[in-house]
């Protein structure tokens, strides 16, 4: 059983949770992640791990209600419990001193990617983060990424923060000025991760995107996470999440996550129908 | 032994076998003539007194069969539902030379269910010296549970590490309720718990802990039984389609996560109309049979050899028969067929013959060429085996691994190249059955006792 010790709203539907897992902490790295379970009924939800705390064994993890299961998370205050935490689980990203890398993050993306670039610029290379959100609302994790990053531009849909337009706009705009770049780290939707290795690939700049593959077990025995990456199947939960963005499927990927699309929508309006959900008759 | 009906069953996830009454116990466990050689019991992995249990049925002592069994096996409810006893200790009973062999494997069974509906838990005589050593044992299916409980019986302090929310591995993940029903890995796991085994869940020993780490803090061995891993796929064209399930995904959802209570368990498994299941043994047949009970309105197996050389136990291929499901034999998948949205909608298999024997013994499978041809499926499951698992190994540096990526591990012994390192189950054999697991992980306890009595100078 992990207590919730502390949450936070970072931005409508992103929600911020910390536990006590001091084991987990103590061995996680960046790139790897977790998988919660709620309840006795609840599925197992992979979550990349947004910080941990060694010392004081504090774990973070932040989610963006999407579904039945986030948003049921969601619900959770300081106080409650999650039933179940495994981890740290996946290949530790290989992190090591490097000129310049750019962090490219979208949406609630921004907190998976920042373990990375602070590990990034603990060892002295020159992290260059570029946010992007739908709108300003959208934006996470601005201070802590300001201060593991050398440079921040920002870019929201709807021009309300920042550039107008797409964070890979941006991210090609620096690539074509002649950053030249030792890798580009990138984590958000799988449209804008494909898009964003498009980007990269027309100047030769290795990237790593880090896929978020529907999982069952997460512990390398179910095979629900394959991707082909470079005409082979690769399993995230084991040899990823963070793979070559160069060499992964990403329309093979797209057609996977739509797999349990039905079933997601009607977990939704089941939850929505039961207790656990709308509460205005109620009043 | 009484079954629920094909055409019930089908719609339930009910156990089908329903277990002898103590008349027909008694009445089957009489036919015993108790010969002086006993071949069953050396047919048995883990050795159980078989005559002596099947006689004390047959006196009515249904308590004390149970309490013979378990001086060899600690989880008899499960075995005597799982244990491919065909061709195990009933292959060499002596009353099967001329005709049926006894039922020892339902007569187990029925002991075990007896004892768990009667006995009091609390009556059983409990290890309560435990100062032998400290073991961690990893992972707590069928090699592990029983590794456990063997070295509790020897005195030792055991700690049984699992990664997932819930014991049992294969037995909870893979088998499904209607063959071997949760209550029964439950209740088997707390007789292990009350033996004095104290369980740790959502623990990936590697990655949680190391190895190392569990040393430092004063185990004298791990056992590893960390069992089956990545599924092997087809390596055909269109197997990361939608609709394309390994049997380890399509099981783990509906057994471990319950997805046939979907929507009250949250997690899904959608199956189609048309079900294929691709393989030939028990992990194909559970597969199959799931699909069905899911709601499937055809499901057919395919397989590339013919039905004698199929792995699953038989009993399971004739439930399967009776409730309908198709047997392709001779036909091995070529393609899958996708449809506009990238969905699963047929798979081209091509017709196979039987040529020469192979390393394993039957005789291996040959395409018939210009034999292709379409079955109109929209799901494919896929239940060809699986790798050893890699999460825990490769986190071991110097681990001696085969070639396939298993352990390697001493046949005398259970013991790896590292010393106070032991190894069973599918994790060392790569896919094999409960029982074979459970022998591993009980010899392994009398190596892990006799390297920890020489490390600290106690003798046998």
């Amino acid at each position: 059983m992990y207590r919730i010790l502390k949450k936070e709203i970072l931005a409508p539907k992103i929600k911020l949770i910390e536990v006590h897992a001091p084991e987990i902490c103590s061995h996680a790295h960046p790139g790897q992640f977790i998988v919660l379970r709620m309840h006795e009924k609840g599925e197992r939800i992979p979550l990349t791990i947004a910080d941990s705390d060694p010392v004081a064994g504090l774990l973070t993890m932040v989610f963006q209600e999407v579904g039945k299961s986030t948003t049921e998370l969601g619900t959770l205050n300081e106080g409650d419990v999650i039933q179940d935490i495994v981890g740290p689980l996946g290949t530790p990203r290989d992190i090591r001193k490097l000129d310049c890398v750019i962090c490219v993050a979208g949406g609630v993306g921004v907190a998976p990617i920042y373990p990375e670039a602070k590990a990034y610029h603990k060892i002295g290379t020159k992290v260059i983060s570029l946010i992007g959100a739908q709108t300003k609302d959208m934006l996470i994790f601005k201070d802590r990424m300001e201060q593991v990053s050398d440079e921040v531009y920002y870019s929201t849909d709807d021009g309300s923060f920042g550039h107008k337009g797409f964070v890979t706009e941006v991210l090609d705009d620096l690539l074509r000025e002649g950053l030249c770049p030792d890798e580009v780290v990138v984590i958000g939707p799988l449209l804008m991760m494909r898009e964003a290795s498009r980007v990269t690939a027309k100047y030769g700049v290795k990237t790593i995107v880090s896929l978020n593959a529907i999982m069952v077990d997460g512990t390398g025995m179910c095979g629900s996470c394959r991707v082909t990456v470079d005409g082979e199947t690769k399993f995230s939960c084991v040899e990823g999440p963070a793979f070559d963005g160069h060499k992964v499927n990403f329309d093979e990927l797209i057609a996977r996550q739509r797999r349990f699309l039905a079933e997601e929508k009607l977990a939704m309006e089941h939850y929505l129908a039961g207790a656990g959900g709308c509460k205005c008759h109620q009043k | 032994m009484p079954k629920q009906a094909p055409d019930k069953r089908i719609k339930n996830f009910s156990e089908v076998t329903l277990g002898y009454t103590p008349e027909l116990a008694v009445a089957e466990a009489s036919r015993c003539i108790g010969c002086p050689k006993k071949p069953c019991v050396s047919g048995c992995p883990v050795g159980v007194d078989i005559p002596e249990f099947i006689a004390l049925i047959a006196e009515g002592d249904f308590l004390g069969a149970a309490k013979k069994i378990k001086e060899k096996n600690s989880l008899p409810a499960m075995c005597g539902r799982v244990c491919p006893q065909e061709s195990q200790c009933e292959a060499v009973c002596t009353l099967g030379k001329k005709g049926n062999p006894v039922a020892i494997g339902a007569l187990e069974r029925f002991a075990a269910d007896f004892e768990r509906l009667h006995a009091d838990p609390l009556a059983e005589a409990q290890s309560s010296d435990l100062s032998m050593g400290k073991v961690a044992v990893v992972g707590s299916g069928p090699a592990g549970l029983t590794c456990a409980a063997e070295l509790t019986k020897l005195g030792y302090k055991v700690v049984l590490f699992e990664s997932l929310h819930a014991t049992g591995g294969v037995l909870r993940y893979g088998i499904p309720e209607f063959r071997l029903p949760k209550d029964i890995v439950d209740e088997e796991v707390e007789y292990v718990k009350r033996q004095g085994v104290e369980i740790r869940l959502n623990v990936l020993v590697g990655t949680t802990v190391t190895l190392d780490e569990l040393f430092a803090q004063g185990f004298d061995a791990i056992f590893l039984g960390t069992g089956a891993g990545l599924p092997y796929f087809l390596g055909v064209p269109g197997e990361n389609l939608n609709g394309v399930y390994s049997a380890n995904e399509f099981l783990t959802r509906t057994n471990l996560m319950k997805a046939y209570q979907f929507p009250e368990y949250d997690t899904p498994v959608s199956v189609g109309k048309r079900v294929v299941v691709v393989g030939g043994g028990n992990v194909a047949m559970d597969s199959a049979r799931c699909a069905l009970r899911l709601g499937a309105e055809k499901v057919a197996v395919v397989y590339r050899r013919s039905r004698t050389e199929m792995p699953a136990r038989l009993e399971e291929v004739e439930n399967a028969e009776e409730e309908g499901i198709e047997f392709m034999f001779l036909s091995n998948p070529v393609r899958i067929l996708e449809d506009d949205k990238g969905w699963v909608k047929g798979m081209e298999c091509i017709r196979m013959e039987l040529g020469d024997a192979d390393d394993s013994g039957r005789r291996r499978p040959v395409p018939v060429p210009g034999s292709e041809f379409i079955l109109d499926v929209d799901t494919v499951i896929s239940a060809v085996g699986t790798n050893p698992n890699p999460l825990l190994i490769r986190t071991v540096s110097g681990l001696a691994l085969g070639r396939r990526g298993n352990v390697i591990a001493d046949d005398e012994t259970g013991m790896t190249n590292i010393p106070g390192v032991f190894a069973g189950g599918d994790i060392v054999t790569g896919s094999a059955t409960v029982i074979a697991a459970m022998g591993a992980g009980k010899l392994a306890a009398h190596g892990i006792d006799e390297y920890v009595r020489t490390k600290n100078g106690r003798g046998m």
